[in-house]
């Protein structure tokens, strides 16, 4: 199928205006006589939900959280970028588009990325509207700083909390319109189906995951807003009920899948300890404003580190290597995420990590220390601090901090078009749950943005659009469509309850996340990722006949809500896989050990591969069919991506 | 674990922890025994190894909130040992570590004990009380669009830092669980301190303590005495003197109001 971004016409700074003008409206007064359904109240949901609200749109709002407040955006520490050029450094809007385009390793769609640059400094003004506490100076202005990837200081924060004080001005804007009866909230309801009935998005099946009840949910138009899916991963910085069911679910119901396997490995998390741990942390990139990273110069010296015949502060500065700065001096500590991680995997690939497994590097805040004062670093990152701490048992203001790459964000997820829109009509995608701003790798500072900037600035403009076409009907859950994908909700409970073999979800869930970090991680190669696709393969038929669940349906059970997304993570997997395979370059998060230059940076292949791989479903156990959305460059030029 | 504590030896644990199967059943505490636990488990990594241990033999396993597991969705909710989030300051339960326990240790786990939270199952509890105070008035009344330049409004820092503390609450409820009376003056002062202190909020800053504490009372919270135990007992430090400006905010309001209600 011919994939339309439906990119307007124009010059890159007149399409938002010039298509915000052409879009239809609809009239004040019908506005109350249309039902929307959003999927997920974090950044881009709750967003979403409460400007649709204002608008004068009737909402519903669906998590499986016990409140809007606890979607993983809350956890989001470092900052949100916006082209205010407060700094007067040099920043405006096409500088943030064109790092981002660039940062993005080419791989993004103009327009929507220009636009996303556009409507960022109306976040901050939102934002500081609702009360959200930001940082700021003493003359009472906002502050801002530096964030990997970019040279000017454009980013936003609330100390290390910056995703915390932005989702609760969020929630806070939705519980407003819930006060005022304009949303309807539906907590600890997950989205097990998507209803297409003609043709179009018609409404959505859920299960309260307190009484088991199967609900069918109708409403004109649907907003999925439910995040990435890095937990496929098992080992994530995602919290533990993120997932991808929401969207995998409308991708077999005919939305489009594009660029699964773009995922990103963040550079600084904490390392990994034992077989029985259930998530990785987040150390926020902005320490890499004021730390540096670091390994033994030599292998020996690391060796007997790890073993701990010396001690860190045995290592004199000529011992040490400062790797990132060495290889990238014009951009140091902050080159953008893959070429810190990539990077990082490197040093210890050598035998130079550091830690009793090997498998960390150093972040040394020393020299910030020493330059200002405990107090100043304290100020900064306190939280973080803090935070390490309770997990290492280690003071960082005394020992550098140990860190490693792990999975923190999807670039890939649900196709949209310009306007948000996926392939099923009526159905929208909005924040991580969709491909459309990051390309192949995201710069730090830029999810919180865009998750706000399609919730707040685009979903209310562009919905209309589309409602203004569909006749002011009252919906119901009539159509032939609801009962058929409430049956379907059903069966597949009863089935996954029916199995009683002998494994767990969190076993399955464990292997799934193995295979995929060590053939679909940061290194893939041809070789890794075919083994990998009959590992996963013979993973679903495993997991369908020895599956052990315990309980009933019509209760609180949460081991068969997790059954239910190991599932459709299974599936994922394997599309990732395929995803992974087709792309015979390198860009961005995705790194195929055959694609690099002689230097071990990423080789792109911009005259073959320079499309968005939107894969569509075909059926049950069959191959999915890849489709293209060439992407056209017009105002930037592709080249390798440079940070030396 | 990597570096920190090579010599941390497993432990072996005694749980006691309520176990109720439904909001109306008669619920009562059972005894689990847990092996091998290492010390740099967190307490819910901990109680996961339970759950697999119930879940392989069969067993129900014990419902519990949980989600960022990085102390910052407010999601989890344990009373352990009779106290929130149990024996660490300034911690929640998921950054809790087993290294502040010790092999043979017996532990009680107990849901948030208070009316307004009613048990949804074994530790899991409804907090949508808190939701409804916010809605009546957790916010500045401000639609998406419109809003003036962001540096239009400066804030001294030192306001803005103070406005900030207020709004890290992250909304678990471990005051109220902690306080003898169950009150959730805390959470409450907490978002009613932030706009307090900001011009943004200052529009609606009588009508938004009122309606709030009105909804606070409707829930059934209890009353505030002046203890301290939910500051002492806070996850995230939300201080004390926030409840000193709700109720300077609170008769403030109530001594000029045009709400006759």
């Amino acid at each position: 199928m011919f994939l339309d971004s439906k990119s307007p016409e124009g010059p890159l700074a007149e399409k938002w205006d010039q298509h915000k003008f052409n879009v239809k409206l609809v009239n004040p007064a019908n506005k109350r006589k249309y039902d929307v359904i959003v999927v997920g109240t974090g950044l881009a949901g709750a967003a979403a939900a409460a400007s649709l609200a204002e608008l004068g749109y009737n909402v519903h709002a669906f998590t499986y959280h016990d409140s809007p407040r606890r979607a993983h955006s809350i956890a989001a520490q470092g900052g949100i970028n916006a082209a205010k050029n407060y700094q007067n450094d040099g920043d405006s809007v096409f500088r943030l588009f064109y790092d981002t385009i660039k940062g993005g390793d080419y791989r993004a769609r103009e327009a929507n990325v220009y636009r996303l640059a556009q409507v960022s400094v109306s976040i901050i003004d939102q934002c500081v509207a609702q009360g959200v506490p930001f940082a700021r100076e003493y003359g009472g202005l906002l502050a801002n700083r530096s964030f990997g990837g970019a040279q000017v200081s454009r980013t936003f924060y609330a100390r290390g909390q910056t995703g915390q004080q932005l989702l609760l001005g969020a929630y806070s804007a939705l519980s407003r319109q819930v006060a005022y009866g304009k949303v309807k909230l539906h907590t600890r309801s997950e989205m097990l189906d998507l209803v297409v009935a003609d043709g179009k998005a018609a409404g959505i099946v859920t299960r309260n995951l307190l009484t088991g009840a199967i609900e069918n949910h109708a409403a004109h138009a649907v907003v999925l807003a439910t995040g990435g899916y890095g937990n496929v991963f098992y080992l994530s910085t995602n919290a533990m009920y993120c997932n991808v069911t929401a969207a995998w679910r409308a991708h077999k119901k005919g939305a489009y899948f594009a660029n699964p396997c773009f995922t990103q490995i963040h550079p600084t998390c904490i390392p990994v300890s034992g077989d029985y741990q259930s998530k990785l942390t987040l150390m926020s990139e902005s320490l890499r404003n004021d730390g540096r990273v670091w390994v033994p110069k030599t292998k020996e010296l690391a060796e007997r580190l790890r073993k701990g015949e010396i001690k860190v502060k045995d290592l004199k500065e000529d011992d040490r290597d400062y790797f990132l700065e060495r290889k990238y001096p014009a951009f140091g500590n902050l080159v953008p995420r893959d070429v810190a991680s990539r990077n990082a995997k490197q040093m210890c690939d050598e035998g130079r990590g550091v830690g009793s497994t090997g498998l960390a590097v150093y972040l040394d805040f020393a020299d910030i220390i020493q330059r200002t004062s405990a107090e100043a670093v304290s100020q900064k990152y306190g939280n973080l601090f803090e935070m390490y701490e309770k997990i290492t048992d280690e003071n960082p203001y005394e020992l550098p901090m140990r860190i490693y790459p792990a999975v923190h964000y999807t670039m890939g997820g649900l196709w949209v078009d310009y306007n948000l829109q996926t392939t099923v009509p009526g159905l929208y995608a909005a924040g991580e749950c969709n491909f459309s701003d990051h390309g192949a790798n995201r710069l730090g500072a830029s999810a919180l943005m865009q998750g706000l900037a399609d919730g707040y600035f685009v979903i209310p403009y562009t919905i209309g659009d589309y409602l203004a076409k569909t006749a002011p009907k009252p919906v119901n859950t009539e159509h032939p469509a609801f009962a058929e994908a409430g049956k379907a909700v059903q069966e597949r409970t009863a089935k996954l309850l029916s199995i009683k073999g002998n494994r767990t979800p969190d076993q399955f869930h464990k292997v799934l996340g193995h295979i995929m970090w060590e053939y679909c991680g940061m290194a893939r190669s041809a070789e890794g990722l075919t083994h990998a696709k009959a590992e996963i393969q013979k993973l679903k038929r495993e997991f369908w006949q020895d599956l052990k669940l315990t309980g009933t349906n019509e209760e609180l059970n949460q081991a068969l809500e997790k059954a239910g997304r190991v599932a459709d993570f299974i599936e994922l997997g394997e599309l990732m896989i395929d995803d992974a395979l087709d792309r015979n370059e390198s860009c961005g998060g995705h790194f195929r050990e055959e694609y690099q230059t002689p230097e071990g940076e990423a080789l792109r292949d911009d005259e073959n591969y320079a499309y968005v791989a939107a894969w569509e479903f075909m059926g049950e156990n069959q191959p999915e069919r890849l489709n293209k959305e060439e992407l056209q460059f017009e105002n930037v030029k592709l080249t390798q991506r440079s940070y030396k | 674990m990597a570096g920190s504590n090579p010599n941390a030896k497993p432990m072996n644990l005694t749980l006691n922890v309520w176990r109720q199967p439904s909001p109306k059943a008669q619920g009562k505490i059972v005894e689990y025994q847990v092996k091998d636990i290492s010390p740099e488990m967190s307490f819910l990594e901990m109680l996961d190894v339970l759950n697999e241990d119930l879940l392989h033999k069969g067993e129900d396993p014990v419902a519990f909130d949980h989600d960022c597991r990085e102390g910052i969705c407010g999601s989890c909710d344990l009373f352990i040992n009779g106290r929130s989030h149990g024996p660490e300051k300034g911690t929640t339960t998921c950054q809790l570590h087993m290294r502040k326990f010790s092999d043979g240790d017996t532990i009680t786990i107990e849901p948030w004990r208070a009316n307004s939270f009613p048990i949804n199952k074994d530790l899991s509890v409804d907090r949508s009380a808190f939701d409804r105070i916010i809605q009546a008035g957790g916010y500045v009344s401000v639609n998406t669009g419109g809003a003036p330049d962001g540096n239009e409004i400066p804030i001294p820092k030192d306001i803005a830092d103070r406005a900030f503390e207020a709004a890290t609450c992250i909304g678990c409820g471990a005051c109220v669980a902690a306080c003898k009376n169950a009150s959730a003056m805390l959470f409450v002062s907490a978002k009613v301190s932030q706009l307090a202190l900001l011009p943004q909020g200052d529009v609606e800053r009588k009508t938004r303590v009122e309606n709030m504490v009105a909804q606070m009372d409707i829930e059934g919270f209890g009353a505030c005495t002046n203890i301290g135990s939910c500051a002492a007992e806070c996850p995230v430090g939300i201080s004390l003197e926030n409840i000193a400006i709700l109720n300077r905010e609170f008769l403030t309001a109530k001594a000029t109001s045009n709400n006759l209600a």
